[in-house]
């Protein structure tokens, strides 16, 4: 039997994975699989606590479920914009992206 | 009698018509329509007044008072309401035919006057207003709604005086009737809110307890109310308006500034007269002696003019004074006891507004014939325009007051009220008549006798006016021809009884001495070519004639007070105050958020992972707080 500790740390190490490598990454595509990262920590969390806590209940996985639909069309929306900034600035570092200021 | 509402409702929807789709419309058909609609006014106006007194009286003598219409329209609470609606009684059926008598003839009049003006349509659309306006004051059934219909009237008044509106003088003097009707009409809006409070109804014949519980503050009631009605009937001093509405096109001075709206401040008394004899004679003479002195001034003033609208503009003032009078010195409400001046002033309103429409319609011919306003410019005109000089003259007469024309009779009356309230005020109404007359006829011979002005003439020759002008000269000359003999005390008197209007011949035969001789001298003076006389009589009396001439500069104290004082010593501090306290404080706080915005601008970097980590940094210490918090 695995603990449901095990999982909350697994779940943990992601979304801090995510969270560095957001902060630190230059390319906007390794950003968005940062992110990518700090969403599907979020829906481990989502289902560990479901089927340890109330395995009677469903609410948990179907927010799972939801969350990655979600993330799904999002990525989509992002690696659009990216291809437009790429198209219009000929690269997708992130430190060139300072146009929307002031 | 339920078709009076068309009276109104005919002018407001040609008003609407005229005022929306007017530029669509060829001048013609504009006017037409107008014209029309105001015909049709008139002859319904000429069909209540011959079904209503065709009726006959009650049992107790009187003609009753009718409400063929009523609706509650701003119901207070508390049994206070404002009520629309039409009320027909003796007075109000007599201005109904009034105004829409003069408002047909000036519809009519204004197709050759107007011909081919700029704004035509909108002309006829404003005259239409008008006559709404004017005809829904008079069959008021409460102060409220006269109150409505009396802005109203102010408002087509402002309108029409401003009617050239690309001329300077016109757009002042609109201005300047407007604000000093208003100023008066807040009196009178004052007095109708005291008159509500205390008596719980807007009505003009409150019930008996509620008048009892009002006693004490009633005259200050009437006489707020007279001071909107001195406002609009021109007394001194607020009359500096109406010399100025003359700017105004001429058959609008005939409608407005001579015939109906001027004299609303009559109609106001004799409408409020009942609760004036019982709770406030005092204040009812006061308006006597404020009506004696603007005849006196007006009179004196008319005297010296020089433009023919100005003299005409004086004598309207003048001969209101009569009217105001004429009301002010009644003693009782019995016509036969000392209240005839009711009767009298009534018959005068309605004589006067025939002659007087005359004369301006007549001057309006002679501008129309030479294009000018000055009499410098006129002189031997009746060999050009006989027409005209003829009913001119019949106009003149009247005013004057010579047997057998209309003026006689209603002045006769005015006198003989004056010499039973007192023979010091019935002195002074007879000298004033006496120099009504003379002016009247200066101006007549200056214009079509004297001396000629040939060079204009030979340059422009004038000529007599179209059809569409004379033929309303005609009519209301006819009208001022037989107008006196009408028995008007058994249509109206103050106590609603039939009265037999008997000729005092000794007050007749002295007014018209009087009269007589003012003609008289004005023939010696004026009827010649040159004019030594009366030249030698203003250089003699060089002080008094400047100062009459300029209207004994009751203008430039008004201008005084307004610019010097009002302005000067209250409007600039207040100014000032509004300029820099309220406005400094929020230039202040607006000034302080541009600054620090200034100052924190920069960080907005632009850059996503800068904003990241300041997110997370926040996020990190309300957990950190939360954390600590439990």
């Amino acid at each position: 039997m695995v603990h449901m500790e095990y999982y909350l740390i697994v779940s943990t190490i992601m979304m801090f994975v995510g969270i560095y490598g957001f902060f630190t990454r230059r390319n906007l595509l390794a950003m968005l699989i940062s992110v990518e990262l700090i969403l599907n920590s979020v829906d481990i969390n989502f289902a560990v606590f479901n089927r340890f806590l109330f395995p009677e209940q469903l609410e948990g996985f179907f927010f799972s479920l939801f969350a990655i639909g979600i993330s799904a069309a999002e990525t989509a929306v992002a690696i659009a914009i990216i291809i437009n900034i790429y198209r219009n600035m000929k690269n997708i570092q992130v430190k060139n992206l300072d146009k929307m200021k002031w | 009698m339920e078709y009076t509402i068309l009276i109104l409702a005919l002018p407001f929807l040609s008003f609407i018509l005229l005022g929306l789709l007017g530029t669509k419309l060829r001048p013609g058909v504009a006017g037409g329509i107008g014209t029309i609609v105001t015909a049709a006014v008139a002859l319904l106006s000429w069909w209540t007044a011959f079904s209503y007194f065709g009726a006959g009286r009650d049992g107790s003598g009187v003609f009753q008072t009718l409400i063929p219409w009523n609706t509650v329209w701003l119901p207070f609470g508390g049994g206070l309401h404002i009520d629309l609606g039409i009320m027909l009684d003796p007075i109000s059926v007599m201005m109904l035919i009034v105004i829409s008598t003069v408002s047909l003839m000036v519809h009519i009049y204004s197709f050759g006057y107007m011909k081919g003006e700029r704004g035509f349509q909108r002309y006829y659309s404003f005259l239409s207003l008008f006559t709404m306006s004017m005809l829904g004051l008079v069959v008021a059934t409460n102060i409220f709604q006269m109150y409505i219909f009396w802005e109203l009237v102010g408002v087509s008044s402002y309108l029409l005086i401003g009617f050239y509106y690309t001329k300077k003088e016109a757009v002042a003097a609109s201005k300047k009737a407007f604000i000093v009707t208003r100023f008066a009409d807040l009196g009178f809006l004052i007095g109708i809110l005291i008159y509500g409070f205390y008596t719980g109804s807007f009505s003009f014949t409150p019930d008996a307890p509620a008048i009892g519980a009002a006693k004490a503050l009633l005259p200050l009631a009437l006489g707020l109310m007279f001071i909107g009605g001195a406002g609009k009937s021109a007394m001194f001093p607020l009359h500096i308006w109406l010399p100025d509405a003359m700017e105004g096109p001429t058959p609008v001075s005939a409608l407005i500034h001579a015939a109906t709206m001027v004299v609303a401040g009559v109609y106001l008394v004799a409408r409020m007269f009942p609760l004036f004899i019982d709770y406030a004679p005092g204040v009812l003479h006061v308006t006597a002696y404020v009506g004696a002195f603007t005849a006196l001034y007006a009179a004196v003033v008319a005297c010296v003019q020089s433009d023919i609208k100005r003299v005409l503009a004086f004598s309207t003032i003048s001969q209101i004074g009569f009217m105001i009078v004429a009301l002010g010195v009644c003693t009782s409400a019995d016509p036969h006891e000392g209240g005839l001046g009711y009767m009298a002033s009534m018959f005068h309103l309605f004589t006067h507004a025939m002659f007087k429409a005359l004369l301006f319609l007549g001057a309006g011919c002679i501008i129309h014939a030479v294009h000018s306003n000055e009499m410098s410019a006129m002189g031997g005109l009746r060999k050009y325009m006989p027409l005209t000089h003829i009913t001119f003259l019949v106009a003149c007469l009247s005013i004057a007051g010579i047997w057998p024309l209309s003026g006689f009779f209603s002045k006769d009356e005015i006198l003989a009220a004056c010499f039973r309230f007192s023979p010091a005020m019935g002195v002074l109404m007879t000298f004033i008549a006496g120099l009504t007359a003379f002016y009247m006829f200066r101006l007549y011979y200056s214009i079509f006798w004297g001396k000629e002005n040939k060079a204009l003439h030979q340059e422009h020759r004038p000529h007599e006016a179209p059809l569409s002008m004379t033929i309303p000269l005609i009519f209301l000359a006819a009208v001022t021809l037989v107008a006196g003999w009408i028995p008007f005390g058994h249509f109206v008197s103050s106590d609603g009884m039939a009265y037999d209007i008997h000729i005092d011949w000794t007050v007749a035969s002295v007014s018209l001495g009087v009269a007589a001789a003012g003609i008289l001298l004005a023939t010696w003076m004026y009827l010649r070519e040159d004019r030594t006389v009366a030249d030698g009589l203003a250089a003699r009396f060089s002080g008094l004639h400047r100062a009459a001439y300029h209207r004994f500069y009751i203008d430039e104290v008004y201008q005084f007070i307004t610019h010097r004082i009002i302005f000067a010593c209250i409007s600039a501090p207040v100014a000032w105050f509004d300029r820099h306290v309220v406005d400094g404080f929020m230039n202040m706080l607006a000034a302080v958020t541009e600054k620090v915005s200034w100052g924190i601008r920069k960080m907005q970097s632009g850059y996503v992972q800068r904003y990241a980590i300041w997110f997370l940094g926040g996020a990190l210490g309300l957990v950190i707080v939360l954390l600590l918090a439990i």
